[in-house]
């Protein structure tokens, strides 16, 4: 059964905490992973590569530039749930 | 005009303790750092050697969520002990570009790829972690150690199996004394206690197999030994030019007299047994000391505990310091802390430098029955060096031939 979107975001909080180090109730949709989480690359290539894990969907390297904030990552995964 | 070089920060974290200090009081404590592997991946593999000598202190234990993360196992220890050096020099202001980094490591990141191959082939390409290039590169301790220092005149890794730490702390001392550079982090690391390297000089023969007395199985000297002991950690030092720390009044250990690199070209694991090459770089590190043979009263010894290579360096002592060499208090520390490969010249350089500032040789464990073939003046319990002015040279030798000394005098 498919997630909802507020079950997506406490999901991914916890992949990024697990990441970073970044208190978990800090990461909220409206955060963007570079400017606001400070989040490299790198870090951000591991949390998706996780998310696609936990969440059992598909996230093309391709898509991965679009996701600039939490919210748009939480977007993108409640959708490719199906 | 050259530069005086002197040693103004130590740090260390090793199986004997997760610091310099406590390292240094369970060596004089003649404690062993040995100890059976508990690991699931012993049993697993069926592993020939079934101990080690695992730092003292898990890394995960003193770094960051982050930094623990990021970073092979090697880079941990190199982080711990070059933070401790650091802070123990006083944290010294430097230019960034008068600061430089030469940090060793004989394999490099062996955990990081070996992982990583196991989860290539168990779980596919993606799920590759995308540090792991940078976490496996040999060259990551010394970038880890740059980094946290701001170090901008360079971060070098000497890459010379066991010799690589001295040769490391031989590099520096060259690069400060031509006036280069001011203040130089140097050492070495290695954590290679992995399935894979323990079969792997278990097939060559090199390793201890006495499985049912593991703190009895590294025996330099002793006529019952059958091999090295591996051990993981890392050592640093902070060298920097006397003018440098005179003029922020810092503390200092010991100078650094001289330095000398060498090669056998003779066989890729086995010592030269004449030991020429290794001879001449003793001799070069004294020599460049501006001192004579006759002035060394402590030597740590490579002695790693095999047959063939205790007896190699000895030819070498022989051939150096002729009826002197009967004067000589040796130590063989790997007794106690294993052998950290790539890390292991760095711990040694700082006993050494230890053994004039405090004025005491550290004990060699384990040598109940010392081969008769060996006229050495081993150090058994922790003996007082007389003299001011005294000088001691540590040697490290590795696979490749490689053969690096250097020389340190007491200041004190």
């Amino acid at each position: 059964m498919a997630l909802s979107a507020s079950e997506v975001l406490a999901g991914l909080a916890e992949i990024v905490t697990d990441e970073t180090g970044i208190a978990t109730d800090a990461i909220a949709l409206d955060k963007s992973f570079t400017d606001d989480l400070d989040i490299d690359s790198i870090s951000m290539m591991t949390i998706v590569v996780n998310a696609e894990d936990r969440f059992d969907v598909k996230i093309p390297d391709d898509e991965v530039k679009n996701l600039l904030t939490v919210g748009d990552a939480v977007n993108y995964i409640t959708k490719a749930q199906g | 005009m050259l530069k005086k070089v002197v040693v103004t920060g130590i740090g260390a974290t090793t199986p004997l303790g997760g610091d310099s200090k406590s390292t240094w009081e369970n060596l004089l404590a003649g404690k062993s750092g040995i100890s059976t592997l508990t690991q699931e991946w012993v049993a697993t593999h069926e592993l020939p050697v079934t101990f080690a000598g695992q730092a003292k202190t898990p890394a995960k234990e003193v770094l960051t969520l982050q930094e623990a993360k990021r970073l092979d196992p090697s880079s941990q220890f190199a982080l711990i002990a070059a933070r401790e050096a650091w802070a123990d020099a006083g944290s010294p202001e430097v230019d960034p570009e008068r600061l430089a980094v030469d940090y060793a490591t004989g394999i490099g990141g062996v955990w990081t790829l070996l992982d990583a191959y196991d989860v290539l082939k168990e779980r596919g390409p993606r799920r590759v972690l995308p540090m792991t290039v940078p976490m496996l590169m040999p060259n990551g301790p010394a970038a880890a150690i740059g980094m946290d220092i701001s170090a901008r005149a360079g971060v070098r890794t000497a890459v010379s199996a066991c010799a690589s730490g001295t040769e490391a702390i031989a590099n520096a001392f060259n690069r400060i004394r031509n006036g280069e550079v001011d203040v130089v982090v140097a050492g070495g690391s290695e954590a290679a206690i992995h399935p894979l390297p323990i079969a792997a000089f278990a097939a060559m023969q090199a390793l201890s197999k006495r499985n049912d007395a593991p703190e009895k199985a590294s025996r330099p000297y002793d006529i019952d030994r059958d091999g090295f002991v591996m051990g993981e950690g890392g050592g640093a030092l902070v060298l920097e030019s006397e003018e440098h720390a005179l003029a922020r009044g810092a503390k200092i250990y010991a100078e650094v007299v001289g330095a000398s690199v060498t090669s056998d070209a003779y066989h890729i694991t086995a010592p030269d047994p004449e030991g020429s090459a290794a001879a001449r770089a003793m001799i070069g590190a004294i020599e460049q000391s501006g001192s004579s043979i006759t002035d060394v009263v402590h030597i740590n010894a490579h002695a790693t505990s095999t047959p063939v290579g205790d007896i190699a360096e000895y030819n070498a002592l022989k051939r150096v310091f002729g009826d002197h060499l009967s004067k000589i208090a040796v130590s063989a520390t790997k007794s106690s802390t294993g052998h950290l490969l790539g890390g292991a010249g760095a711990i040694e350089a700082i006993f050494t430098v230890l053994a004039l500032h405090e004025r005491t040789a550290p004990p060699t464990i384990n040598l109940d029955n010392p081969d008769p073939s060996i006229d050495l003046d081993v150090v058994t319990s922790p003996r007082k060096l007389e003299g001011s002015n005294i000088l001691a040279i540590t040697n490290s030798f590795g696979f490749g031939g490689h053969n690096a000394v250097v020389a340190f005098r007491s200041t004190n």
